[in-house]
């Protein structure tokens, strides 16, 4: 365990060392990148010494990254606000976002991964993997325009875009997000879907589920009680890795669906040269993905008695 | 292999096929210039002049759906070679000498899984100029990961087999083992990831260009095309159809190309 967690620390200093490097060393010079290529001498030598950039990298780095570790990631240049407040301003849209887009990827994917595998080779399963083939194809960008066309344009039951805040009701904020949840969770179920119906596929093979069988055990209860429950490591690997690529995604969705969330505010700093917003929006959202990665690890030792980590 | 895999290889391949001749075509032949714009011919719906309709500036969308085939396709080939160079590299390194080399470059493959491609490019973008190459290097630095540990375990797998043994009891040298006898040999599944990650490629390229981080106007990208057309869902729904619909097919193609490859290839993978 505490192996993990030094595996796990060492992961996110790389992390930084990698932000680090791209805005910091890479451009040559970050002061001149904020105020621009016309910007004169005199006032770029007063920001590098306000930003501390005269002093050695390492000793940047090393200041930095305490700093981000006690949560302070900066000033916005362009709101004159810290970085971490601008960021768990935004937080309230794009993880209730991200989690919808969860729930919806896992309700989908798991019934009908394994209702494919218990179908394996018949109608139902190769209709089951014609439509995750389809929703794989699928850009979730353009499957939320469609459902934009659809739902806002075309029958007038949603707004095409906007989010009004928590404070103008659950039922509200709920609606402003579904067509995003749905566009984001729709396209990723479909991975899923291959991937719990090729492991529970897997299990189904195994001589404890023929012995349940043999015993009379109803079918039910053996994909259920024998099959899904071994099945859970592989699916759950695959969970872990596509909430990463929900919260990449839920970037790209805030701008289809034009919500303030974590993407927007990004996306707008990029245009106002706001690079402390950027960096630590990317910090952020980057060190959110590799502690994913690490809780999907340990919830190995949860679902299987016999993986311990010591 | 059987006959449904058959026909699901031979759909991919067929669409790939036709994915390619029209990329090939677009860079000799479109039915009009895709950069034209015509004033009077404004954001119409399919017709015989214009299968796909027109855009807002009047030009012609079926032209502009080819000419953006190119760019895809060269994303899609640069960015997966970034990626499997630097992870089949670090892959060998960390695999072959093991140790802390192992460790530390298995922490920094761990780092980069934290970077999805929307996430590099946002940075790169904030720091460098946007445009296509941010593109390649962002969508390359996410594929880094998988190209890595795969190579990885391979190496672990290979490193002790009796003719690697027997090799360096010859006297081979380490560069020579490696490149000689342990890559030939990790081959097969880095091919299959290679193609796997290739429409993966094309879905990043066309959500990149979508946000303005990567392919700028007027050059044509599918992803570029999908954003202009989202300010006009009102008055012409089909220019936000076709260029998503080419996405989709070109994606659904190699996929399923991907899959046959395979099977194919690797025949452990039911």
């Amino acid at each position: 365990m505490a192996r993990r967690v030094a595996a796990f620390v060492a992961t996110l200093v790389f992390l930084s060392a990698l932000v680090f490097v791209v805005v910091r060393v890479l451009p040559g010079d970050p002061a001149a990148l904020i105020l621009g290529v016309e910007s004169n001498p005199e006032t770029v030598a007063r920001l590098r010494q306000a930003l501390g950039l005269d002093r050695p990298l390492a000793v940047q780095y090393v200041d930095w990254l305490a700093r981000a570790a006690r949560g302070d990631l900066g000033t916005s240049i362009q709101y004159d606000v810290p970085v971490g407040r601008l960021i768990l301003s935004r937080l309230p849209v794009t993880l209730p976002l991200a989690l919808m887009a969860a729930a919806i990827m896992i309700a989908v994917a798991l019934p009908l991964g394994v209702y494919a595998a218990t179908r394996h080779r018949r109608a139902g399963d190769y209709a089951a993997m014609l439509v995750s083939q389809l929703g794989i194809a699928v850009p979730a960008f353009w499957s939320g325009l469609l459902l934009i066309l659809l739902f806002s344009v075309r029958l007038g039951w949603f707004r095409s875009g906007g989010f009004d805040g928590w404070s103008a009701g659950v039922v509200a904020g709920v609606k402003a997000l579904l067509l995003p949840a749905i566009a984001l969770g729709a396209f990723q179920a479909a991975v899923l879907v291959r991937a719990t119906r090729s492991a529970v596929l897997d299990v189904l093979r195994e001589d404890y589920v023929r012995t349940a069988r043999a015993k009379g055990v109803a079918e039910g209860r053996v994909v259920a009680r024998h099959a899904l429950r071994n099945a859970m490591i592989p699916i759950v690997t695959v969970m872990g890795i596509q909430l990463g690529q929900l919260i990449a995604g839920a970037i790209v969705l805030e701008s289809v669906f034009a919500l303030p969330g974590l993407g927007r505010l990004a996306l707008v700093a990029i245009g106002a040269r706001d690079l402390p917003v950027v960096q630590g929006v990317t910090l952020f959202v980057a060190a959110s993905i590799v502690f994913i990665n690490f809780a999907v690890d340990l919830a190995y030792a949860a679902l299987d008695p016999r993986i311990r980590y010591e | 292999m059987s006959r449904r895999r058959h026909l699901t290889f031979v759909l991919g391949a067929v669409i790939s096929l036709a994915l390619a001749a029209t990329a090939a075509l677009s860079l000799v032949y479109t039915p009009r210039d895709p950069l034209a714009m015509a004033g009077a011919a404004r954001l119409q719906g399919p017709s015989r002049a214009y299968p796909f309709g027109t855009d807002q500036y009047g030009r012609d969308v079926l032209s502009r759906v080819m000419a953006g085939a190119p760019t895809s396709i060269a994303v899609g080939v640069i960015a997966v070679g970034i990626g499997a160079l630097v992870g089949i590299v670090l892959g060998l390194a960390s695999g072959w000498v093991g140790g802390w080399l192992d460790e530390g470059a298995m922490r920094l493959v761990d780092a980069v899984q934290g970077f999805p491609a929307i996430l590099s490019a946002l940075l790169f973008t904030a720091v460098f100029a946007p445009g296509i190459g941010i593109s390649m290097v962002a969508i390359g630095i996410a594929f880094v990961p998988v190209f890595a540990r795969l190579t990885r375990g391979a190496v672990l797998e290979l490193r002790d087999r009796e003719f690697v043994v027997a090799a360096r009891a010859l006297g081979a040298r380490d560069l020579r083992l490696v490149l000689r006898h342990i890559l030939p040999n990790t081959m097969a599944p880095l091919i299959v990831q290679a193609t796997t990650s290739f429409p993966v490629a094309i879905l990043a390229e066309a959500a990149l260009a979508y946000l303005g981080l990567g392919t700028q106007p007027p050059h044509p990208s599918w992803g570029l095309m999908l954003k202009e057309a989202q300010n006009f869902l009102g008055m012409n729904p089909w220019f936000a159809v076709f260029p998503g619909g080419a996405i989709a097919v070109a994606v659904l193609g190699l996929n399923l190309l991907g899959d046959g490859l395979r099977d194919l290839l690797d025949p452990k993978v039911a």
